[in-house]
Parts: structure tokens; C-alpha cells; sequence
């Protein structure tokens, strides 16, 4: 009996190794001819597809993991526009081959998934989703001149130094200095309490632009209290002082899985303050096991709105419900507006796949800079030479489980 | 291991075969690489691959040669992640060469390193078994925390640090001069560093990771070390020094772990502290169990593999960890079945080469 099991241990050893083998040797085909000549990379890429070559784009973000949301959101997005290009034509007449890799938003497994994706092929990456993951990667495609727009890596260190890194959402100061600027306008007398955490990039970032826009705009800030990821599932400490420190509104610079927690905790308590996120909030109402209405008046400063009354969010939200079943977020829809960014500045550019991916980047840097674009996130955005976005954030705030825009 | 050490001439043939093995496995790599033939996916995995081998086989020392259950390796890592990526970048101007510069940061690395062992190891290692592993992760915990606080800039007047216990500090507070630079910005980590690692530099740090160890286990302090944890009360009967060995084969433990620190820390523009988190140090822990406590070698493969295979599995999308969980789980078992161990020790002398060799 014991040399059975353990027979059939072996066996599955040695299918799930030759399983993981199987796929690497399969895109080194392409990868061994890529690095020497760039010419035959591009040839062998333009022969495989049937009618005439396809461009190679890729995505990187967590689709496992804690930050799960994000990656998938930015993936299903990016997969609803590659679709469409596809059925509408494609770039240049040529289709778009789209492939997602996951990076458990670590920047080690990161890198890992910018390589594989490079064995593929791919010629553009849409990516990273998360900032420390983007900045590891934009290090890389920095040194290989791939372009890369990353849909919501917010961090301006992703973009340093670096030209052919672009931004599609904000910057992390423009969203701290935002989220200050609007409550100073329209919520004038506010006390505020910020609840941020210490060790992460995104977190950290923002805090610091808030609190300095905030004493420009009068408002008070009475209390700030920190967590770290080990501590992020209580937070009775901080919402306690929050509250004997008289704050009406509390400031979550953070992503939706603690503010889930602040937010039920809070409602235990008996603790009703208005609460303000920013980007990393949106995700909370599709996050498995939360209770919607504990959310409701949340306030969310995001590019993006559901509600928005336009033809083109309209057919993407129709669209997103019908495939996934849920209400796209902010993050799916930069997904969405990364690849049509990339398809405006390939069709003004000319490019064709049979361009090495070098190529392209020059001729997208070029593109990125000069052109304006619009789409779900926004209207007539524009990128500066440094890769950073310049479009209005738009706060919204959740009623009966939906985004509407506030006032 | 007491039968390795009453037949001196077997443990020396494993050592040298593990040396040929790895400068074997090196050349072949290298040619690979050089010629363009290996997947990009796996030449970027190189330098991790070999932080991790030199991570696995400096654990080794403290778990299966000394037998203290540490769990805070990834503290020393990240001691020595980010004091070599502080010592690389701002050497920058002074040190053009990059191999230098490398070199001077995995030695820094090194000794910041150590002197965290130092610090730790003498109040640590007077606990045994349970406690030791929880003091362990502690300080792998205090250590995460306290970088977390840490921002460092560099200018022409030299280093400036402030400590962010608040978190109400920010870069600002650093006084930097316009020529400056941040090279750490607390808990958005070190960003923007210059990646200068190389994969003959893990290869060498390896080498020398290898025969600092292989020498002290089967020298006469590697002697008593093993007798500490054989048998401490016999051990001390006969005289051995406690504190002194322990402290020999820890501290040697955490500088080796401190330059594996300092290669990584310099293979990717972005590190931050929570990356050395507990999970990390299981992660190592799990290639030395794998490999065999007190095996070397076994470490060695059992890093290359583990590292390997979730990238191996990333055909099966979303399922990748789940099977990356079973075939460990697998290997566990398989290694551990009496009939399974009786059939390699039949194939071991024949084979013994073979499998050092053939690692990849």
C-alpha cells in the first residue's frame, strides 16, 4: 500500500515539474532568438499569427494574494478593450495579443513576471498594478527600453528618471494634496483624523502630501494614528482617539481591506464619522464578506465613476457587469484606458508589429508626450516628459451600494 | 551525522563533490547565459537563486549544525539588504567600479550583519528549543519595525539619518543639500538603487559561503558545535566553551546571511523592509527542512528548486501556489519514507556525483 502512495507521490512530482517545464520551453523559442537579433525575434512574431502579426501587450499585478482586487480589476478591464480593438479591427489593421502574469504585488515575483513576459514576446507592457512592484519593474524596462504605462502605480518614484515609464492614474502627492484641497472647499470646519499605514509606500505618500496641503487649507488635522500590516485587524486604539479627539471625518489613505475593518469596528463603537479615501479605497464595495451598507457615505476620490452618465462608461460598465458580474472600479477602468492610450499612440505613430519592442518605445515616448487623450478616467489628458498624468479627480461618494458623484 | 564524522574520508568526498557540483552548474549557467539560450525568466532569477543558496546554507549552520531553531533569518538579511545598499549608493561618486563597489557592500553588509548576531546572539542563546525560536522571530519582527522608521540621505557632507518614530517625519526633516539624495525613505523602503549585482557575484559569495562553513563544521570548533547539540550536558562535562561556539556558528550564521542580503538588495531598484518578513524566514527555513538538516548539498538543491518552481508553475494561472504547496507537501513525504531513504542510501555511493552535478 505504502509503495503505491508513494508511487503515485512520484508521479505527480514528475508531471507537476514537467507541467512547469513544459510552458517555459515553449515561450523559449522566442525568448533565445529575441536578446541576440531583434530582426528575427520580429520576424518569427509577424509568421506565427495567421493574418499578418499581432502586437504583444502585457500585464502584470496581483491576481492572488491580498491585493487581489486590483489586479484582477486592472486585467478584466484591459481584456474588455483588447477584445474590442480585436473585433473592431485591431491597431493599424493588426490584433493585439494579450497576455496577464501575476506578481502577488511583490516586487521580486514581479521582475519575475516583466522576464516571462518577455520570453512571450511582449512588446508593451501595461503594468505594474502596485507601486513597489512597479518601481522594481521600471528599473528594468527602464534598462531594455520597453514602454511601459503603468494603470495605477501612484508612487512619482515609479516614473523618476525614468522616460519611457508613464502613469495613467495620479501621482501619490497629487492625491494627498487633492483629497485636501477638496475637503478645504467643501468641508470647510472639518476636524480631521488620519488612520494611515506606516509601512507602505502607497499609505505613507499620501499622508505626508495631505498633512502639508492641509494646513494650507485651514483644515485641522486633530489626530493621526498609524498601523502596520501586522496590526491591521484591530483598530479599536486609533478610532478610540479618534473620537474623544473630536474628528468628524476620519482620512483613509489606505487600501480597502484595513478600511473594511475601520469601518465595521467603527460601527461597533457606535463611531459615526464621515470617512475619505482615496484610490486605494475603491475596491471595497466587491470585496467578499463586507456588508455594503457599512460603507454607505463613504467619500472616494477616484477618476472614475459607475454612475457617470456617458456613452462610453455606460457600454464599459454593461460590458464589465455581463462578462464578471460586478460593477467595474477605478481600476478597471484605467486597465480599459491604458490599452486604448497605447492604440492612439501606435495608430498616430504608425507602428507595426514587426517594430521591435525598442522601437516602439521611442515611438510611443514621442507620442505620450505631444498627445492628448481621452477616455473613461478622464478628458484631454495629457503626460508631462517626467510620465506623470495631468487629469481632475472627481470625488464621489457611495449611496445604496453605488458610486455617485458628489457635489 | 555521527557516522559522517567517524569515516572523515566520505564527508570529505561530499565536500568537494558539493564545490565541483556548484562551479560546475556555475560554467554551464554562465555559458547558457552568455550564449543567449537560457530564458529570460530564468536568467533573472540567477541572483535571487543564489541569495537564496547562500540564505538556505548559512541557516543550515544555525539548524542543523548548531540545532537552535532560528526564526528571524530574513532580520539579518534585511540588516544586510539595506546597510549594502546605503554603502553602494552612497559610494557612488568616491567608487566608479561597479564589482568594487558590489564587493564593498556585501562585505559592509556582512558585518552590520554580524553585529546584529552579536547583539541578538548574546542574550538569545542563553534560551533553548521553544524559546529561542520565538526570541527569533521577534527580533525578525523588531528588525522589519525599526527600518520601517529609518530614512537616510546622502549629500557631500556625508550620511544623514533620522529616525521616524512618530511617523510624523518625513524627508524633509533630513536637511539635505541640494546635491543630495534620499537613499532610504522608511517605509516606502529603498528606491531608485543602482542594480549592480551580478550572477558571478552570488556565484563567488557561494564559494566563499561554502567554505567558510564546510571548513568550520568539519574543524575542531565544528566539532564541539556538533557536540553542543548532540549532547549539551556531555558537551560541557568535557570542557567545550557554550556560549563561545554558539556564538561562532550564530554569528557566522547571520554575517554570511548579511552579504546574501546585500546581493539581493542591490538586484532590484525597490526594497522594502516588510519583504523580509516572517514569511521569508519560513521560506529559508523550509529550503534547509527540504534539503535536509545538517546537508549542505541539500540545502543548495532544495533552494534552486523551490525558488524554480513557482515560476516553473505559472502555466497553471491561478492555481500556481495551490500546486506549489502540494508538490512541497509531496517532496516532504517522499523524502521522509523509510523506503524512499533505504533506496537513495543504496544509490548514494554510485550516485553521489551524479546528483551534485546534475542540481538544475
Amino acid at each position: 500500500m505504502k509503495k503505491v502512495i508513494s508511487l503515485v507521490m512520484v508521479m505527480a512530482l514528475v508531471m507537476c515539474l514537467m507541467a512547469g517545464c513544459g510552458s517555459n520551453t515553449e515561450s523559449a523559442t522566442t525568448a533565445t532568438e529575441a536578446p541576440a537579433d531583434t530582426e528575427t525575434a520580429a520576424d518569427t512574431e509577424t509568421e506565427a499569427p495567421a493574418e499578418g502579426g499581432s502586437f504583444y501587450i502585457g500585464g502584470i499585478g496581483p491576481i492572488t494574494g491580498d491585493n487581489a482586487i486590483y489586479g484582477l480589476a486592472v486585467m478584466n478591464g484591459a481584456q474588455i478593450a483588447v477584445d474590442e480593438i480585436n473585433a473592431a479591427g485591431g491597431i493599424n489593421g493588426y490584433t493585439v495579443e494579450y497576455k496577464f502574469e501575476d506578481d502577488v504585488a511583490d516586487g521580486e515575483t514581479a521582475v519575475n513576471a516583466y522576464n516571462n513576459l518577455m520570453d512571450w514576446g511582449m512588446q508593451v507592457l501595461v503594468g505594474p498594478t502596485t507601486t513597489g512592484s512597479a518601481i522594481s519593474v521600471s528599473a528594468k524596462v527602464y534598462e531594455e527600453r520597453v514602454f511601459a504605462l503603468t494603470p495605477s502605480a501612484s508612487s512619482p518614484d515609479v516614473t523618476a528618471g525614468k522616460d519611457n515609464m508613464f502613469q495613467l492614474c495620479f501621482t501619490d502627492p497629487n492625491q494627498g494634496s487633492g483629497s485636501a484641497v477638496y475637503m478645504g472647499a467643501n468641508m470647510p470646519e472639518a476636524k480631521v483624523a488620519v488612520i494611515y499605514r506606516n509601512d507602505d509606500a502607497y499609505s505613507q505618500g499620501i499622508r505626508d502630501t495631505f498633512v502639508a496641503e492641509a494646513a494650507n487649507q485651514n483644515l485641522e488635522v486633530v489626530y493621526e494614528g498609524t498601523f502596520t500590516e501586522d496590526t491591521a485587524t484591530d483598530f479599536s486604539v486609533q478610532l478610540t482617539a479618534a473620537q474623544a479627539a473630536g474628528a468628524d471625518t476620519v482620512f483613509l489613505p489606505i487600501y480597502y481591506q484595513p478600511a473594511s475593518v475601520i469601518m465595521a469596528q467603527a460601527n461597533a463603537m457606535g463611531y459615526a464619522p464621515t470617512f475619505f479615501g482615496v484610490d486605494g479605497m475603491d475596491g471595497i464595495l466587491t470585496l467578499d464578506g463586507f456588508d455594503t451598507s457599512l460603507a454607505e457615505g463613504v467619500m472616494v476620490l477616484t477618476p472614475f465613476s459607475a454612475t457617470a452618465e456617458d456613452e462610453l462608461t455606460q457600454n464599459f460598465v454593461a460590458e464589465y457587469n455581463e462578462r464578471y458580474g460586478e460593477t467595474p472600479n477605478q481600476f478597471a477602468a484605467d486597465g480599459y484606458d491604458c490599452v486604448y492610450a497605447i492604440k492612439q499612440a501606435m495608430e498616430n505613430a504608425g507602428c507595426t508589429p514587426d517594430m521591435s519592442a525598442e522601437e516602439i518605445c521611442d515611438a510611443m515616448v514621442e507620442q505620450f508626450t505631444s498627445m492628448s487623450f481621452s477616455g473613461l478616467t478622464g478628458t484631454d489628458m495629457t503626460w508631462s516628459t517626467a510620465g506623470e498624468v495631468s487629469k481632475m479627480p472627481v470625488a464621489v461618494v457611495i449611496e445604496n451600494g453605488v458610486y455617485v458623484t458628489a457635489e | 551525522m555521527n557516522i559522517k564524522t567517524r569515516k572523515p574520508k566520505k564527508t570529505t568526498v561530499i565536500d568537494f563533490a558539493t564545490y565541483i557540483g556548484v562551479i560546475l552548474v556555475f560554467i554551464v549557467m554562465n555559458t547558457l547565459k552568455n550564449q543567449g539560450m537560457l530564458t529570460r525568466s530564468l536568467t533573472g532569477q540567477l541572483i535571487p537563486i543564489c541569495c537564496y543558496i547562500v540564505m538556505a546554507v548559512s541557516l543550515n549552520l544555525t539548524v542543523g549544525i548548531l540545532g537552535e531553531l532560528s526564526l528571524g533569518h530574513a532580520g539579518f538579511m534585511s540588516v544586510g539588504a539595506f546597510s549594502g545598499v546605503v554603502a553602494a549608493m552612497s559610494l557612488q561618486g568616491a567608487i566608479p567600479s561597479e564589482p568594487l563597489r558590489l564587493a564593498i557592500a556585501l562585505v559592509v553588509g556582512a558585518v552590520f550583519a554580524a553585529i546584529a548576531g552579536t547583539l541578538v546572539g548574546i542574550p538569545v542563546l542563553r534560551l533553548r528549543g521553544d524559546y529561542l525560536a520565538i526570541v527569533t522571530l521577534a527580533f525578525g519582527e523588531i528588525i522589519k519595525e525599526l527600518i520601517n522608521c529609518l530614512i537616510i540621505g546622502v549629500d557631500e557632507t556625508g550620511l544623514h539619518m533620522v529616525f521616524n518614530v512618530t511617523g510624523s517625519k518625513s524627508v524633509n526633516d533630513l536637511g539635505l543639500s541640494e546635491a543630495g539624495r534620499v537613499l532610504i525613505k522608511g517605509a516606502q523602503g529603498a528606491t531608485g538603487t543602482q542594480t549592480i549585482s551580478t550572477f558571478t557575484a552570488g556565484f563567488i559569495l557561494i564559494m566563499i559561503s561554502l567554505v567558510v562553513i564546510l571548513n568550520l563544521v568539519r574543524s575542531r570548533s565544528g566539532r564541539a558545535i556538533m557536540a553542543l547539540r548532540d549532547n549539551r550536558i556531555a558537551a560541557e562535562s568535557v570542557g567545550i566553551n557554550i556560549t563561545k561556539y554558539k556564538m561562532m556558528a550564530f554569528v557566522t550564521s547571520a554575517a554570511l546571511a548579511g552579504a546574501a542580503g546585500a546581493l539581493y538588495g542591490l538586484n532590484y531598484s525597490n526594497l522594502v523592509a516588510t519583504k523580509f518578513d516572517f514569511n521569508t524566514s519560513i521560506l529559508v527555513l523550509v529550503f534547509v527542512v527540504l534539503g535536509g538538516l545538517g546537508n549542505i548539498w541539500g540545502s543548495i538543491i532544495a533552494a534552486t528548486v523551490l525558488t524554480i518552481l513557482p515560476e516553473a508553475l505559472r502555466g497553471f494561472d491561478d492555481y500556481r501556489m495551490l500546486i506549489y504547496a502540494v508538490v512541497l507537501i509531496l517532496v516532504m513525504l517522499a523524502t521522509n519514507n523509510p523506503q524512499m531513504k533505504s533506496l537513495f542510501a543504496k544509490l548514494i555511493p554510485v550516485r553521489k556525483g551524479d546528483k551534485v552535478n546534475g542540481q538544475d
